[in-house]
Order: structure tokens, then C-alpha cells, then sequence
């Protein structure tokens, strides 16, 4: 049986790199990624935390439920980022800076 | 350490050394392709929470969807990354550091509050009834959907097919945004 702290020591490491991808990248596919890293170790939390409690079962309910929030996020999040390349010719979102012309 | 404890190290260690390798490599194609490996790795770490049928979601959702989703997205958004990767002339610049230092500084923080943190006291973990490995757990998610979790269910439905139609309507050809 592995230690709870041990899942949530990689989930912490896992947390951080997304981060970092968040906060330096200038392609927002990678800055997706990096969001993907960040909800990625938020489940693996919940289940972590949820191998302790059969009888509510609140873990992998909503580990289930994060996975797909994330999957439409990330639907609508690359829409977006067809649109913008189409319209700046670039995903850089440095230079993305304007909602409307 | 026994076989159970090698096979989770050796899990975890792929998550974060694959991960570390998706953000730190110039080539976006490699890095998107190193990110299967990091999801893989994730949904045997899941295996190891006694959460299978997550696990299982996690391959199906992620590797089957999302990832083939930022495939197509990467092609049909830069085609000249492809080609040429020049590593910008000045890629370790201010912006690159403090990114480092303030990740780090979380990784800090998080790691000595986990450090100092006594599981065993947590109130509700010490009356509530742990998963065992015989559980069917599958099962026990089915219930939990259609009586305890109802309401999140049904808003998550709702939920996904406005996020569908928002994508399509946005993706759609030659509207003016």
C-alpha cells in the first residue's frame, strides 16, 4: 500500500512543471499543456484521496468529472486557438492582444 | 520494496521525467507526443489508488481524444513550426527565469506542507471505509452516479453539450467570430 503523501508529493511535482509551462511558453498549445499537467495532478489527488472513502465515493466521482471538464475545455481552448491563429497568423499569446479590431 | 512499490516508483518517475522532457523540449511534435507518455504513466498511477475505471477514462478520454484534438489543432495552426525550429536567439531570458523561480518556490511550499502533514489525523479518514482491492469499484461509481452525484452528473451533461456547440460554432468555417 502506497503512502498517501507519495501521490501527493508527484502530484505537487507534476503541479509545478505545468506551471512553469503556463507561465513561459509562447505557444499556447504548450500553454495548454501545461494546463492539462495542472488538472492532471488535481485528479490524481482526488483519487488519492479517495481510496479512503468507499462509502461516499466523492474521490473518483470527481476525478471522473475534472477528466471531462478538462476534455471540453480543451475542445473549446483549440477552437479558440484555430481562430486566433487564423485571424493573427500566430499562437503566440504575447502577441495576441486584442479581443476585437 | 516489493514488486508493488518498484512499479509505482517507476511510474511515478516516468510522469515527472516525461513531463519535465514535454516542457523543456524545443520540438513541439516531440513534446506532444511525449505528453502520451506522461498520460500513460498517469493512468497507472490511478491503477495504484485502486481507481480503475478512471484509469481507464484517462486513456479513452485523453489519449483518444484530447491528444489526437492537439494534433490536428498544432498541424493546421503552424505549419512553418514544423520545418524550422530555430531556438530563439535569446530563449533563457528574464521572463524564462522568473517563470523557474516561482514554480520552484511552489514546489517548496507545497512539498513542505506535505512533508509536515500527519495523514493519520485527518478526522473524516479515520471513520470512513477504505477502498479494498476486491471492491468492484466500477460498480460502486455506476450507483453513485444515478443516486448520490445526480445533480453534478445532469449539470455536467448540460455542461458538455454547450461546450460542443461552442466549439463547433466556433470552428466553423468563415464566420467573422
Amino acid at each position: 500500500m502506497i503512502p498517501l503523501s507519495h501521490f501527493m508529493l508527484i502530484s505537487a511535482g507534476l503541479f509545478c512543471i505545468g506551471l512553469y509551462a503556463v507561465l513561459t511558453k509562447r505557444n499556447a498549445i504548450q500553454v495548454l499543456i501545461g494546463i492539462e499537467f495542472m488538472i492532471n495532478a488535481a485528479v490524481l489527488n482526488f483519487v488519492a484521496f479517495g481510496r479512503y472513502d468507499k462509502i461516499s465515493g466523492g474521490g473518483q466521482m470527481f476525478a471522473l468529472f475534472a477528466i471531462v471538464l478538462a476534455a471540453a475545455g480543451v475542445a473549446v481552448a483549440l477552437a479558440i486557438i484555430l481562430n486566433v491563429y487564423k485571424y493573427f497568423k500566430s499562437i503566440d499569446p504575447t502577441k495576441t492582444n486584442t479581443l476585437k479590431d | 520494496m516489493d514488486q508493488e512499490q518498484i512499479i509505482f516508483y517507476f511510474f511515478a518517475a516516468s510522469v515527472l521525467i516525461s513531463a519535465l522532457c514535454v516542457v523543456v523540449m524545443k520540438n513541439l511534435v516531440r513534446s506532444i507526443f511525449l505528453f502520451f507518455v506522461t498520460l500513460f504513466s498517469l493512468a497507472a498511477l490511478y491503477l495504484f489508488a485502486l481507481a480503475d475505471f478512471i484509469a481507464l477514462a484517462q486513456v479513452v478520454i485523453y489519449a483518444g481524444g484530447v491528444l489526437v484534438l492537439m494534433l490536428f489543432a498544432f498541424m493546421l495552426s503552424n505549419k512553418e513550426l514544423l520545418n524550422s525550429l530555430k531556438p530563439a536567439a535569446s530563449s533563457f531570458k528574464f521572463n524564462n527565469f522568473a517563470g523557474i523561480l516561482i514554480s520552484l518556490l511552489f514546489l517548496l511550499i507545497l512539498f513542505t506542507v506535505i512533508v509536515n502533514t500527519d495523514f493519520n489525523q485527518i478526522a473524516w479518514m479515520q471513520q470512513s471505509v477504505p477502498i479494498n482491492v476486491a471492491d468492484n469499484t466500477t460498480h460502486i461509481i455506476g450507483i453513485h452516479t444515478m443516486t448520490r452525484y445526480l445533480l453534478p452528473f445532469e449539470i455536467l451533461s448540460v455542461f458538455l453539450m454547450m461546450a460542443l456547440i461552442g466549439a463547433a460554432h466556433l470552428a466553423r468555417k468563415g464566420n467573422k467570430i
